[in-house]
C-alpha cells in the first residue's frame, strides 16, 4: 500500500471503527462477555429447581467439588482419551488422502469431493448412521463379520471399550478430511523441481516422501494437529445422539458432563465450573497454536 | 509402476471409505418395513420411496426443512453483511490493536460451546429468543464471523492496491471504495464464505438442542437426534430423514467442491 492511501485512510479511522462495529459488537456479547459471566457463575451456588435456596456465592467451592467427582474425573479421562486416539488417527489418514487427491490423475476432482462427504455431513446424522451400523441386529458390522450366523451378531454398544472407539471410528470418518484439507495446502507450497532434483539423483518414492515431502509439511501437519487437537476436545453431537454417555460413562465426554449438570440436574453453577475448565484447557492449547503457527499471520496482518 | 499401483489404491480406499458407510445408510432408507426388520440384514432394497413420504408427512420432516432453511439462510445473509466490511478493514485499513482483532476471532473460533451455554441462555431468555429462529441464528453469526473475516480478509489482501489508489484519488470514502470496487472483485471470496456459513448453520447442533426445544420450530440436525418411533427407533424413516437432509449438502460439495477446499485452507496457512 503507498503512503498516500495510507494517509487518505486514517483519516477515515472513524468510518472504519464503524465498517468494524457489529462484528465485534457480536463477538463481545455472545462470546467474550458468556466467558467471563460463565467464570462468575461459577463461584455461586445456583441451582435451578431450587430458587428458594438463592444464589450464594461460595468462591471456589464448585471447582473443589469438581476435583473431588470421580464421574468428572471419568469425563476428563475419557475427553483425553479421544482427544490422543482421534487427532493422532485423523492426522495419519488425512496425510494419506492428501497425498492421495495431491496426486494428478484424470477425474481427481470428483476423488476430492467424494473425500469431502463426510465432513459436510451432519454431525446428528453420521452418529446415527454409524449407531445403525453397529446396531446388534439390523448392523452391517455383524452383517460383514457374522452374515447369516445371527446367534454370534455382537452386542457392539454394550461393552463400554468398543462403544468408546466406535465414537473414535465415527470422528475419525467425519474429520479426517478436514486434516486432508490442511495437509493438502502445505503439499501445494512444496515446489515441483525438488522432486524432479530428486528422481534424477534417483531416490526412491520412500526415500522422496521422507527427505523432501515430510520435513516441508511439518508446518501444516503442526497446524493439523493443533487444530483438530482443539476442536475433538469439544466433542459433544456424537457422544450425545449415539450413546447419551454411555454404557456406564464409557463415552461421557466433559461437555456432555457440564450440559447434564447444567441443563438436566439444573446446577448452573457447578455445570459453570465444568464449562470453564473446559474452556481453559481449549485456550491454553490455542495460545500454542497462535505461537506456533499464528504468529507468523498476524505479522503479516500488522 | 508400484507407484501407479499405491495411488489407485489409494483412490479406492478414500472413495469407498468415505461414501459406503452412508450409502449403507441411503440403501436401508429404500427397504420395506420388512426388509428393514429382517434379521440378518438384506442387502439391497425393494421398497422404494416408502419410508420418505412417512418421514416427510407423519414425522413432518417439511417443517424441520423449512425452519433449517430459514435459521441457515438467515444466518448467511447475517453473517456476509456484517463480517465483509469488517473483513475489509481488517484487511486494508491500518488501525491500532487490528492483529489483536483478528488473533482474537481466531480464539473465539475454537471456543467450546459449554462455556458460554450458560450465560448466552440467560441472556436470551431475558429478551425472549428461547424457541425463536431469530434466538439460534444470533449465536450462528457470531460463532460463523471468525471463519467469514478470516476467509475475506485474506481475499482482499490478495487484491491489487493500485485500484484502491484510484479509488482514493477519485475522493472516495473507504466505505465507497468497498461497495463500489472491492466488492465485484471479492465475488468469489464472499461465495465461498457463504457456503461455508451455510454448510455450519444447516449442520450445528449444540445451539439448536439448547435454544429450540419446542418441535415445531427444531431444525433437522435436531429432528433427526430426537427422531422416535412409538417403541423402536424407525431406521427406514430415520435413513430416508437422513438422506433428505444431506441432500443438499452433498450437492453443495459436488458443484462447488473448488471453493469449499480453498476457503478451508484459506484462514489457517495462507494467512
Amino acid at each position: 500500500m503507498t503512503k498516500s492511501v495510507a494517509k487518505a485512510m486514517s483519516a477515515d479511522h472513524a468510518a472504519a471503527w464503524w465498517m468494524l462495529a457489529p462484528a465485534l459488537a457480536f463477538t463481545l456479547t455472545l462470546a467474550v462477555y458468556p466467558v467471563i459471566a460463565s467464570f462468575v457463575l461459577s463461584l455461586y451456588r445456583i441451582i435451578l429447581s431450587m430458587p428458594a435456596l438463592g444464589e450464594p456465592f461460595v468462591g471456589l467451592e464448585n471447582y473443589g467439588a469438581l476435583l473431588r467427582d470421580p464421574t468428572a474425573r471419568q469425563a476428563f479421562l475419557v475427553t483425553a482419551g479421544f482427544v490422543a486416539l482421534s487427532t493422532a488417527l485423523e492426522l495419519l489418514l488425512g496425510l494419506c488422502i492428501a497425498l492421495v487427491i495431491h496426486a494428478q490423475f484424470p477425474g481427481r476432482g470428483w476423488v476430492r469431493a467424494a473425500a469431502l462427504i463426510p465432513w459436510v455431513i451432519p454431525t446428528a446424522v453420521a452418529s446415527q448412521m454409524w449407531r445403525y451400523i453397529f446396531n446388534d441386529q439390523y448392523g452391517l458390522a455383524n452383517l460383514l463379520l457374522f452374515g447369516d450366523r445371527v446367534a454370534e451378531y455382537i452386542p457392539w454398544f454394550a461393552s463400554p471399550g468398543i462403544a468408546f472407539l466406535i465414537m473414535v471410528l465415527a470422528d475419525v470418518w467425519k474429520t479426517s478430511s478436514f486434516a486432508a484439507l490442511l495437509i493438502l495446502a502445505g503439499l501445494q507450497l512444496i515446489p515441483d523441481e525438488l522432486y524432479e532434483a530428486a528422481r534424477i539423483d534417483g531416490a526412491n518414492l520412500w526415500q522422496r516422501f521422507w527427505h523432501i515431502t515430510f520435513p516441508l509439511l511439518r508446518p501444516a501437519l503442526l497446524l493439523a494437529l493443533l487444530f483438530r487437537t482443539m476442536d475433538s476436545f469439544r466433542v459433544f453431537d456424537l457422544a450425545f445422539v449415539m450413546t447419551q454417555g454411555g454404557p456406564g460413562d464409557a463415552t461421557q465426554v466433559l461437555q456432555l458432563y457440564g450440559y447434564k449438570a447444567m441443563f438436566t440436574e439444573g446446577r448452573m453453577g457447578y455445570g459453570s465450573a465444568v464449562s470453564v475448565s473446559v474452556f481453559l484447557a481449549i485456550f491454553f492449547l490455542s495460545l500454542l497454536y497462535i505461537r506456533a503457527i499464528g504468529s507468523r499471520l498476524l505479522e503479516r496482518n500488522a | 509402476m508400484a507407484q501407479r499401483l499405491l495411488l489407485a489404491a489409494g483412490i479406492v480406499f478414500t472413495v469407498a471409505g468415505s461414501l459406503a458407510p452412508f450409502l449403507w445408510f441411503a440403501l436401508t432408507s429404500l427397504k420395506t418395513q420388512a426388509e428393514v426388520e429382517q434379521v440378518p440384514p438384506s442387502w439391497l432394497p425393494s421398497g422404494g420411496w416408502h419410508f420418505y413420504r412417512i418421514a416427510l408427512f407423519d414425522h413432518d420432516l417439511l417443517a424441520y426443512v423449512g425452519n433449517s432453511i430459514i435459521v441457515a439462510g438467515s444466518t448467511t445473509l447475517l453473517a456476509l453483511a456484517i463480517g465483509i466490511p469488517a473483513a475489509y478493514v481488517l484487511a486494508r485499513v491500518r488501525l491500532p490493536g487490528k492483529s489483536w482483532i483478528l488473533g482474537g476471532l481466531l480464539t473465539v473460533s475454537m471456543f467450546p460451546q459449554m462455556a458460554i451455554a450458560g450465560p448466552v441462555w440467560r441472556l436470551l431468555a431475558e429478551v425472549h429468543g428461547l424457541n425463536t429462529h431469530w434466538g439460534l441464528v444470533l449465536p450462528y453469526v457470531t460463532f460463523s464471523l471468525p471463519i467469514v473475516i478470516w476467509i475475506l480478509a485474506s481475499f482482499f489482501r490478495e487484491l491489487p492496491a493500485e485500484l484502491e489508489e484510484a479509488a482514493r484519488v477519485d475522493g472516495c470514502t473507504t466505505w465507497q471504495t468497498l461497495t463500489k470496487i472491492m466488492l465485484p472483485l471479492a465475488a468469489p471470496g464472499i461465495f465461498t464464505a457463504a457456503i461455508l456459513t451455510f454448510i455450519y448453520a444447516w449442520n450445528e447442533f449444540f445451539f439448536a438442542l439448547l435454544i429450540l426445544t419446542q418441535p415445531g420450530k427444531q431444525t433437522l440436525p435436531l429432528g433427526i437426534a430426537l427422531f422416535q418411533g412409538e417403541f423402536t427407533i424407525p431406521w427406514g424413516e430415520l435413513a430416508a430423514a437422513s438422506v433428505l437432509a444431506t441432500l443438499p449438502l452433498v450437492l453443495m460439495v459436488l458443484l462447488f467442491q473448488r471453493w469449499i477446499i480453498s476457503g478451508l485452507s484459506a484462514g489457517a496457512v495462507k494467512g
